[in-house]
C-alpha cells in the first residue's frame, strides 16, 4: 500500500523533472512575491537586509561580549551564521507552505506541482542574495586574506537549495495533508537555532559534542561559513551534508511519489 | 488531433475535519451533493465523481448539466488535470484552455501590464508570445494607459475585463468553461460574446458547465447530464439532434 507504483514513480519524476524546466514559470513567480510584499516601499527587498543589518548591529556586540569574543571577528563569524540560518530556516518553514500556498493554481491547473516547491527555493535564494550583501562587506571591512576555498560558496549555495527542494515537496505534501505540521516545524526550527552554532562556537561546546556533530543544519551552515571566514570547508561536513541530501531525497521521493497526486484533493 | 477519453473515472474526495458524519448531512443526502461513504478510519469520502466513461472528438461541444454538487465543476477540473482519478483514466489530447477561475494568478499590486506575462505564464506562454499579443490584450480590454497602473486601481468590471481579454488572447485546443463568463459591464458584454464565439469556434473541443440548460442547447451538440457523480444521460442536442 505504501509503496508507489511503477507509474506513480515515473509520474512523480516527470513532475520534478518538467516543474524543476519550468524556468518560464517559477522565476516569475518567486519574484513576484517579493514585489508583492516590499512594493510601494522605497527600499523594496533591501528592507530585508537592513533589517538583517540591524540585528547582527544589535546583537553582535552585546553576544561578543558575553562570550569573551574578540568583538569584529565576533561579528564576522555571526554575520555569516545568521544569513545562512535565514536562509535554511526560510526554505524550511516556506516549505511547509509550498503546496497550501498555492492552493488556486493546484486545483484549476495541472502545472507540476513541483514549481511550487521551487518557487519558495527560489524565493530563499533570492532573499540570501539581497542579504549577502552584508556578508561582501563585512568580509570586505576585516579583510580576510583571499583564499581558494572561497570558490567553494556557490558550490554550498546549490547544495541548500538543492535540499530545500526536497524539503519543499516534502513538508509541503505532508503539511497539505496534516495542517499542524506547519505549526510543529516552526516550534522545531526555533528550538534548532540554538542549539545550532550561529551564536556560539562550535569550539566553546567541550561536552556533548554530538549536538554538533550530527546536527545537518550546523553542517549546511560550514559548507558557507567556513570558507568565507578563510578555512576550507571541513571534509566531514561535506560527507555529511552529502549523505543528508541523498537520504533527504531518497524520502521525498517516495513519499512523493505515492502521495503527488492525492495533494489536489487535501486543498 | 484532440480528444478527451474517460474511462470509469472516479474521483473521492476525503474529507478531514468532521469527526462524524452527522444526521443533517444523512438528510441533505437526498436532496443535493455526490454520495457520502466512511472510509476505514473514521474519515468521510465524498464520492465526487462516479464511473464517468465517454469519449469525445474534435467537432464535440458537450454542456454539463446537472444540481449543484453532482460533479460538474469535478469534471472539467479532472479534464484540466488537475485531478487525477482515483479510479479509471482520462486521456486529454491537445492544449487545454481552462477558463474555470480567469483571475486566477492576478498579483493586485502590479500593473495590468505586468499582470498579462503574469497570467501568460500560468497559461504556459513565453514572454515573447504574450509580448506579440499586447496590442490585441489592451485594445479589446479598453484599458488605455491603465494598463501600466497597479490592478488594485482598477474597478471591478476593468480588472474582468483585462482577466478576459488575457484568458481569450490564446486559441486552443480544448475549452473549459464553468458557467458562461458573467461580464456585467453591457458594451463590454457583446464585444466578449462575439470574442469568445470566435475563440470557441477555433478550439476542437468546448466543454461547458451550467445550470442553464437553454445555454447548452445553444451552444452545445452534447448535453451530459450528472447526478450524485453518474452519468445519468448523454444525449446529441442542437445541430446533433
Amino acid at each position: 500500500m505504501f509503496i508507489a507504483t511503477q507509474s506513480q514513480f515515473a509520474r512523480a519524476l516527470a513532475d520534478i523533472r518538467l516543474g524543476v524546466w519550468s524556468i518560464h514559470l517559477w522565476p516569475t513567480l518567486a519574484w513576484q512575491e517579493i514585489k508583492q510584499r516590499y512594493r510601494r516601499s522605497v527600499l523594496g527587498p533591501f528592507w530585508l537586509t537592513i533589517s538583517t543589518v540591524l540585528f547582527i548591529a544589535g546583537i553582535g556586540p552585546l553576544y561578543g561580549a558575553l562570550m569573551g569574543q574578540d568583538t569584529p571577528r565576533y561579528i564576522h563569524f555571526l554575520a555569516v551564521g545568521i544569513i545562512v540560518w535565514q536562509f535554511i530556516s526560510g526554505l524550511i518553514t516556506d516549505g511547509c507552505q509550498a503546496f497550501i500556498a498555492a492552493e488556486g493554481y493546484i486545483k484549476q491547473t495541472s502545472l507540476p506541482l513541483t514549481i511550487h516547491a521551487m518557487r519558495v527555493v527560489w524565493r530563499n535564494v533570492l532573499i540570501f542574495a539581497h542579504n549577502f550583501l552584508i556578508v561582501i562587506l563585512v568580509s570586505a571591512y576585516f579583510l580576510p586574506p583571499w583564499n581558494w576555498a572561497m570558490l567553494t560558496v556557490p558550490a554550498g549555495v546549490l547544495v541548500i537549495a538543492l535540499n530545500g527542494l526536497w524539503l519543499g515537496l516534502l513538508l509541503g505534501l505532508l503539511s497539505a495533508r496534516f495542517r499542524d505540521i506547519p505549526q510543529i516545524v516552526t516550534s522545531l526550527v526555533q528550538l534548532l537555532f540554538f542549539v545550532t552554532p550561529i551564536f556560539w562556537r562550535p569550539e566553546m561546546l567541550t561536552t556533548n559534542k554530538w549536538v554538533t556533530d550530527w546536527n545537518p543544519i550546523f553542517h549546511l551552515i560550514e559548507l558557507i561559513r567556513a570558507p568565507i571566514l578563510g578555512n576550507p570547508v571541513p571534509s566531514g561536513s561535506w560527507l555529511f551534508t552529502v549523505a543528508v541530501t541523498t537520504l533527504g531525497w531518497f524520502i521525498a521521493i517516495v513519499f512523493f511519489a505515492r502521495y503527488r497526486a492525492r495533494i489536489a484533493y487535501w486543498m | 488531433m484532440s480528444s478527451v477519453i474517460a474511462k470509469d473515472v472516479v474521483v473521492d474526495f476525503p474529507i478531514y475535519g468532521t469527526r462524524h458524519r452527522s444526521f443533517k448531512s444523512t438528510v441533505l443526502r437526498a436532496a443535493t451533493g455526490g454520495s457520502l461513504a466512511r472510509a476505514g478510519n473514521d474519515r468521510v469520502v465524498v464520492r465526487a465523481l462516479d464511473g464517468l466513461t465517454f469519449n469525445f472528438q474534435a467537432g464535440d461541444r458537450v454542456g454539463l448539466l446537472g444540481h449543484n454538487g453532482s460533479g460538474k465543476t469535478t469534471l472539467l477540473r479532472v479534464v484540466a488535470g488537475a485531478y487525477e482519478p482515483v479510479r479509471g483514466s482520462i486521456s486529454v489530447q491537445g492544449t487545454v484552455a481552462s477558463m474555470l477561475s480567469i483571475t486566477l494568478g492576478i498579483d493586485y499590486e502590479a500593473t495590468g501590464y505586468e499582470n498579462t506575462f503574469l497570467l501568460g505564464a500560468v497559461m504556459g506562454q513565453s514572454r515573447q508570445q504574450m509580448l506579440e499579443r499586447l496590442d490585441d490584450i489592451c485594445n479589446f480590454s479598453e484599458l488605455g494607459d491603465f494598463i501600466y497602473m497597479p490592478v488594485r486601481t482598477y474597478s471591478s468590471g476593468m480588472v474582468m475585463r483585462l482577466a478576459f481579454s488575457i484568458a481569450t488572447s490564446t486559441p486552443a485546443d480544448i475549452v473549459l468553461m464553468d458557467e458562461w463568463l458573467n461580464v456585467r459591464d453591457r458594451d463590454f458584454a457583446q464585444k466578449a460574446q462575439a470574442r469568445l464565439e470566435a475563440m470557441l469556434d477555433d478550439a476542437k473541443i468546448f466543454f461547458l458547465a451550467s445550470h442553464d440548460e437553454t445555454l447548452v442547447r445553444k451552444n452545445c451538440n452534447w448535453a451530459l447530464r450528472l447526478e450524485h457523480g453518474k452519468m445519468v444521460s448523454l444525449e446529441p442536442i442542437g445541430e446533433n439532434a
